[in-house]
């Protein structure tokens, strides 16, 4: 193959995925010990919901259907992403199984 | 960057729909193209859309204290342009308001136009104008993730405050920004990351149909 596409070293993705860990878990531990309650790890969308309520806004429609609790949401949140890895997975699978037999 | 189901007024809700429609539309059409000419590309799509799919999912704490979620549209966008991951987000945002009641139906078009439209735009305008100076795909693709990341969230910001231009346009900005932008530094940043261990893996596996899709840099094709 005449492509002179340069892949990185399994060393190099590790050490970015590592990075990547420590970009998200670093706040866990700058905020340890906070929480909901004073203000902490609260969504974004929610603090914009809220500025927009302050100026006595009335939403004027509301969503069809809520998940009826925290756990029902998260079980979608979960299957939301399980349907993402799973077809990221099949494919890069089956492409490097391709690869090994050419 | 989800609007709330009702959050917007309805003249802002049709303004929003009609331009995603129709930039969506076109997406439609430009998918039926690109997969009649590269049937093989289809999975391309499906990962483009998968990895938008756990992105959106991961609500993510950030150094500022408060949560977010990266978007995924970099690679989308880098692969097949602004208007394929249009429809891309479309699906997802679609999923989120229905199963999820996060974002809505009457906030839809709005929420493509940020996550969708704006945001691949610029990690589209990023990808190739880096590219083009022959600076590698992979270095390439970690800024347009990055940049179509945190400029979803600032086109989320721009349309609550031309919404809600209280008191006055340029404070009701700078508040959202704070609640938005400045909160999805980090994570663009990681969301960066894993578009390049992504990117790099696809380039390992399929380059032959990432050239034919002309995503990578002269250089390397």
């Amino acid at each position: 193959m005449k492509h002179k596409v340069i892949i990185m070293k399994t060393s190099t993705l590790i050490i970015l995925a590592v990075v990547c860990i420590v970009i998200f878990i670093a706040p866990l531990v700058m905020f340890s010990g906070h929480g909901e309650d004073d203000g902490y790890f609260g969504g974004s969308d929610d603090a914009a919901s809220e500025q927009i309520e302050a100026s006595n806004y009335e939403p004027w429609f509301s969503s069809i259907w809520e998940p009826p609790s925290g756990e029902i949401e998260s079980l979608l949140f979960a299957l939301q992403a399980a349907i993402g890895a799973i077809i990221i997975g099949y494919f890069f699978g089956y492409w490097r199984g391709q690869g090994k037999e050419e | 960057m989800h609007i709330m189901e009702g959050y917007l007024p309805l003249t802002w809700c049709i303004i929003w729909f009609v331009i995603s429609i129709a930039v969506v539309a076109f997406g439609i059409y430009q998918i039926k193209k690109i997969v009649d000419e590269n049937p093989e590309s289809k999975a391309l799509l499906a990962v483009s859309g998968a990895f938008m799919f756990i992105l959106s999912s991961l609500k993510l704490p950030s150094v500022t204290g408060s949560c977010s979620h990266p978007c995924g549209n970099g690679l989308g966008a880098a692969l097949f342009g602004p208007a394929v991951t249009a429809v891309l987000a479309t699906i997802v945002l679609i999923f989120q308001a229905l199963l999820l009641a996060h974002g809505g139906l009457t906030t839809l078009g709005a929420n493509i136009f940020s996550m969708g439209i704006v945001g691949p735009l610029v990690a589209w305008l990023v990808y190739k104008g880096l590219t083009k100076a022959n600076i590698s795909s992979t270095i390439a693709i970690f800024f347009a993730a990055f940049l179509g990341d945190l400029l979803t969230y600032v086109a989320t910001s721009f349309q609550l405050a031309f919404a809600f231009p209280a008191p006055t346009f340029g404070a009701a900005l700078t508040a959202f920004l704070t609640i938005f932008a400045v909160t999805q530094v980090p994570l663009a940043i990681g969301e960066g990351i894993l578009t390049v261990i992504i990117w790099d893996r696809l380039k390992a596996y399929k380059p032959k149909l990432l050239d034919k899709l002309g995503a990578l840099a002269p250089n390397e094709a």
